[in-house]
């Protein structure tokens, strides 16, 4: 069982890494956003460092869900997710383990990029550490999150806008915990309370999401 | 009990015997409506801070705390709906959506207007309001999924999965507002709760309470029996009731 959630990893990265330059997208997407509120806003360091927490985490909430289609879309389409579901194998675990790789592919280059972003909009960089802790802690809970759109919308022509309709309100509580984290240690407060929740909601997700993922998808087949 | 429940997941026998109750749940609506809204606009005293204008309460609070409900009861029936495969329960999922939202669109337009004369603005980023804000981008998302997906049970499906998703979500993210709230800034004019309203105000206000669910009850059998009449239009009995009237 171990071995099928390891070569269902092994497939979609090996998938991912024979076409490089998308791989680059959500990570070109997520620098432009972040480019555009200096620009909109104002340049100003003190007003930058202090919008900077919010900027870094809302730019990560939209570049997450841009990539978010690309984990289910093109298997469902060719059939391999039905194949998934008549192995004999638990589909929710090899749905999971398109999961952990998507995040692999999508998550982990936001852990290298966040950090520099952040430095960009004059985050202080005692505060990077805690930066890359909601990075790590978060990520994962908008791939779980995103995946349960995903697999809900995975049948439609178009769903993409749909797809941020359900799955925006969802991602909230990661947006407020982790940048509110970020906050407190730019202002020199005690942080671990956020990050405790975000640990909790990270393994509340791991539970529930991959059930929520395997039914959706199930249904969007039917 | 059981086999009346069972008796009630057939569309047939739910649309004769919720024809019988909806006359009943229409006047009860009526009645308590009429009185919650009579006492509550007229007999009721005015508030010695707010003057008149708390009197919006009679309809706002009950509208709230029925957008709450409706989500409730459709995430419920979306779990029946999964586990069971009743067709009652997935209608009831679809119609619980747009009178929730409703209630909640009711509950926010009615808050602003409320507030500009008391706060002096229509929007503060309260807790509440953000959270009341989130679960009707909630509702709007089931609407949406639900009017996405062209087969109606696949769609019901999907929309009860959102539901489900959204009704363990929803404590999170009213939790999670609370607490950024109390991060940013503490609460400048929302200190609305007074301890305890005096009765002559508050049982007005429970009895618009009891009236709004009766409203919902009543609502939802309507809709959903329209709805069945729709699904079900190719079978035998609904061909022979169109052919009878």
């Amino acid at each position: 069982m171990l071995r099928a959630l390891l070569t269902i990893i092994q497939r979609d990265l090996l998938v991912a890494f024979r076409r490089r330059a998308e791989l680059m997208n959500p990570i070109l997407f997520y620098v432009i956003v972040v480019t555009l509120f200096p620009l909109g806003v104002s340049p100003d360091k003190n007003f930058l460092s202090q919008l900077a927490p919010g900027v870094v985490w809302v730019a990560a909430l939209l570049a997450a869900l841009i990539s978010m289609e690309s984990i289910f879309r093109q298997d469902f389409d060719d059939g391999s997710i039905e194949q998934l579901f008549l192995s004999k194998h638990p589909p929710t675990l090899l749905i999971f383990g398109k999961v952990i790789a998507h995040w692999l592919i999508t998550g982990l280059p936001m852990l290298i990029i966040v950090p520099v972003m952040a430095l960009l909009l004059y985050i202080p960089s005692k505060a990077i550490p805690t930066l890359f802790v909601t990075v790590l802690l978060g990520t994962p809970i908008l791939s779980l999150i995103g995946a349960i759109g995903v697999a809900l919308t995975a049948g439609l022509r178009g769903g993409g806008v749909l797809l941020g309709l359900l799955v925006l309100p969802l991602y909230i509580p990661v947006l407020i915990f982790a940048s509110g984290a970020v906050s407190a240690a730019i202002d020199g407060l005690a942080y671990s309370g956020q990050l405790a929740m975000l640990g909790a909601g990270l393994i509340l997700a791991l539970i529930l999401a991959p059930l929520a993922i395997s039914a959706s998808l199930k249904i969007s087949m039917s | 009990m059981w086999s009346f429940l069972h008796k009630l997941s057939s569309p047939k026998y739910y649309y004769e015997w919720s024809g019988k109750w909806i006359p009943w749940l229409g006047a009860l609506t009526l009645i308590l409506m009429g009185i919650g809204l009579y006492w509550g606009l007229v007999i009721a005293p005015p508030d010695y801070q707010q003057g008149e204008g708390y009197r919006i309460i009679y309809v706002h609070v009950p509208a709230a705390w029925m957008s709450m409900f409706v989500y409730v009861v459709m995430a419920v029936a979306g779990v029946i709906g999964l586990i069971w495969k009743i067709k009652l329960a997935e209608i009831v999922v679809a119609e619980c959506a747009s009178i929730g939202a409703a209630f909640t669109a009711l509950a926010l337009m009615t808050g602003m207007l409320w507030g500009k004369p008391m706060w002096g603005t229509y929007w503060v980023w309260d807790a509440r309001l953000t959270s009341e804000l989130i679960l009707l981008f909630l509702y709007l998302g089931v609407i949406a999924i639900y009017s996405a997906i062209e087969d109606p049970r696949t769609a019901a499906k999907a929309a009860a999965i959102f539901a489900i998703v959204g009704v363990i979500n929803i404590p999170i993210i009213h939790y999670s507002v609370v607490w950024w709230n109390t991060l940013h800034q503490g609460a400048t004019v929302t200190k609305l709760d007074s301890p305890s309203a005096h009765p002559s105000m508050l049982i007005p206000l429970l009895i618009m309470a009891f009236a709004f669910k009766a409203y919902f009850v009543w609502l939802l059998f309507i809709r959903a029996r329209n709805e069945i009449l729709s699904r079900e239009r190719s079978t035998n009995w609904v061909k022979k009731l169109v052919a009878a009237s």
